[in-house]
């Protein structure tokens, strides 16, 4: 969020951002679901994801075009996708960085101010602000960022274990490198869970990322509510 | 033996597509985790993800470097038990009888005499240890001895500037390799896996052994090889799979 004016309880998302955050999802929801399917040919732990929760099209169709149950579409899909991801998550950090909303809404998050959020969100005592982040919200932010970042690098060593060897050493060779693909993309769709649910629950908040601005004025705050914890330092 | 299964549309297939295709359609947005809504079947998905396909392969020619050798292992890790894995189970792989085997060779290649498996026997050879990786995910170390393929091209007088080199095969798999990658020092056509003469269900009398590409990319059974400038089919390209598939 934006510091319009410095108020609080408006949440702002210029066009940028919003376009660069539905490319993303689109991209990572394309990237699990392709993944998913790749995943089942040859699985790493004793289960298969179900079917019908990935993307590679009809099996029986599949096996008519190509002879093949449908991972030759999962793998063009993931090999598709990836360039959306790149190229949406450059675009996120770019404008991130250049218009300071990293540097003021996102940064510093603290191990003290994370904790007493934390501890405040558990017991369901924190608040949300519209238009402000607190240091649970943040960790979260940067931490989905960092398993993006780990999900592309890990992703380029399993496709390239030879021309990028390094890096696929890095991670433990080409299985190690497997390993954490999978281990992080957990750590996404577990960042998704919560922060669709939150959303669910804050609806202004997608409110703002559709058409850009969002406040909590429009809305009555019933009088007496206690008005919360301050979120932030 | 071989014998490819008849890829044609029937008219059933088409309705499926369509009644696909309007699912996916009024599904977009929904793609991949709102299961039974997608849009991968359709003709225009189809076309997009081809076009990209072909992008990943200008990508990957750049990526490859005709000088990075792939990882060497210790021989002791070589799995002695080599995964047998082909589109036909093991009874069915090719036997192909040393005694009327004939190697045939076209395109821009200056001698185009046929091979016999002693003639290829008799080429000089190395071994070597490295990670053969499948596209499912799965990847084992082997041990494969033969003739650097370079040596071999360079030997029946090929063309090495021509772009690339075609092969066909005993199970009817067709496979098209970058000159490049043919050309790369660890490329070999492997007699020998594990030490042992190459066996029937390992692609005898020689698999190109290729490890800076994915395990697909590795025609057994060889009875063919032409040099040219026009890009070879390749078997599971065919069938969805993108073309380079280089690692």
């Amino acid at each position: 969020m934006s510091h319009d004016a410095y108020s609080a309880d408006v949440q702002t998302h210029p066009a940028i951002r919003r376009v660069a955050h539905w490319l993303l999802a689109l991209s990572i929801l394309l990237m699990i679901g392709s993944g998913w399917r790749i995943y089942n040919t040859s699985p790493i732990f004793p289960f298969n994801f179900p079917e019908v929760l990935t993307l590679g099209g009809d099996g029986a169709i599949s096996i008519v075009h190509h002879n093949d149950g449908g991972v030759a579409n999962a793998i063009a899909w993931h090999f598709a996708a990836m360039w959306l991801l790149v190229g949406s998550v450059l675009l996120y950090l770019l404008h991130t960085v250049l218009t300071g909303h990293l540097r003021r809404d996102l940064l510093p998050v603290g191990p003290r101010a994370f904790l007493r959020d934390f501890i405040a969100a558990a017991t369901f005592r924190l608040d949300h602000r519209l238009g402000e982040y607190n240091a649970v919200q943040k960790v979260f932010y940067l931490g989905v960022l960092l398993a993006i970042a780990m999900m592309i690098l890990s992703g380029l060593a399993i496709w390239k274990p030879v021309q990028l060897q390094a890096l696929t050493w890095m991670f433990g060779g080409f299985q190690g490198a497997r390993l954490v693909h999978f281990l992080f993309m957990v750590a996404i769709v577990g960042f998704l869970v919560v922060h669709v649910t939150l959303v669910a629950i804050v609806p202004k908040t997608l409110l703002a990322m559709v058409v850009g601005r969002a406040s909590a004025a429009s809305h009555q705050i019933p009088a007496g509510e206690p008005h919360n914890i301050p979120a932030g330092e | 033996m071989g014998e490819l299964p008849i890829l044609r549309r029937t008219p059933q297939v088409g309705q499926i597509e369509r009644r696909n295709l309007l699912r996916g359609t009024l599904s977009l947005g929904a793609v991949s985790l709102l299961g039974g809504c997608d849009v991968s079947d359709s003709d225009a998905v189809q076309g997009v993800l081809a076009a990209m396909s072909r992008w990943n392969d200008r990508v990957q020619a750049a990526l490859f470097s005709p000088t990075r050798l792939a990882p060497v292992f210790d021989e002791r890790l070589a799995v002695k038990n080599f995964r047998y894995n082909a589109y036909f189970p093991k009874q069915k792989a090719p036997r192909l009888d040393a005694s009327d085997y004939r190697l045939e060779l076209s395109g821009l290649i200056g001698d185009k005499r046929p091979w016999r498996v002693a003639q290829l026997h008799a080429l000089p050879q190395q071994s070597q240890v490295t990670r053969h990786v499948c596209v499912e995910g799965w990847s084992m170390i082997g041990k494969w001895t033969g003739t650097p393929f370079r040596t071999f091209l360079e030997r029946v007088g090929a063309d090495t500037t021509a772009r690339y080199v075609g092969f066909t095969c005993a199970d009817g798999y067709y496979e098209g390799l970058d000159m490049p990658t043919a050309l790369h020092p660890q490329t070999i056509m492997a007699f020998q896996l594990s030490d042992q003469v190459l066996p029937s269900e390992f692609g005898f009398p020689f698999k190109l052994r290729i490890p800076t590409k994915l395990g697909f990319k590795n025609p057994k059974w060889v009875t063919s090889i032409t040099v040219t400038n026009r890009e070879p089919p390749g078997f599971w390209t065919d069938r969805g799979y993108n073309w380079f598939s280089g690692i």
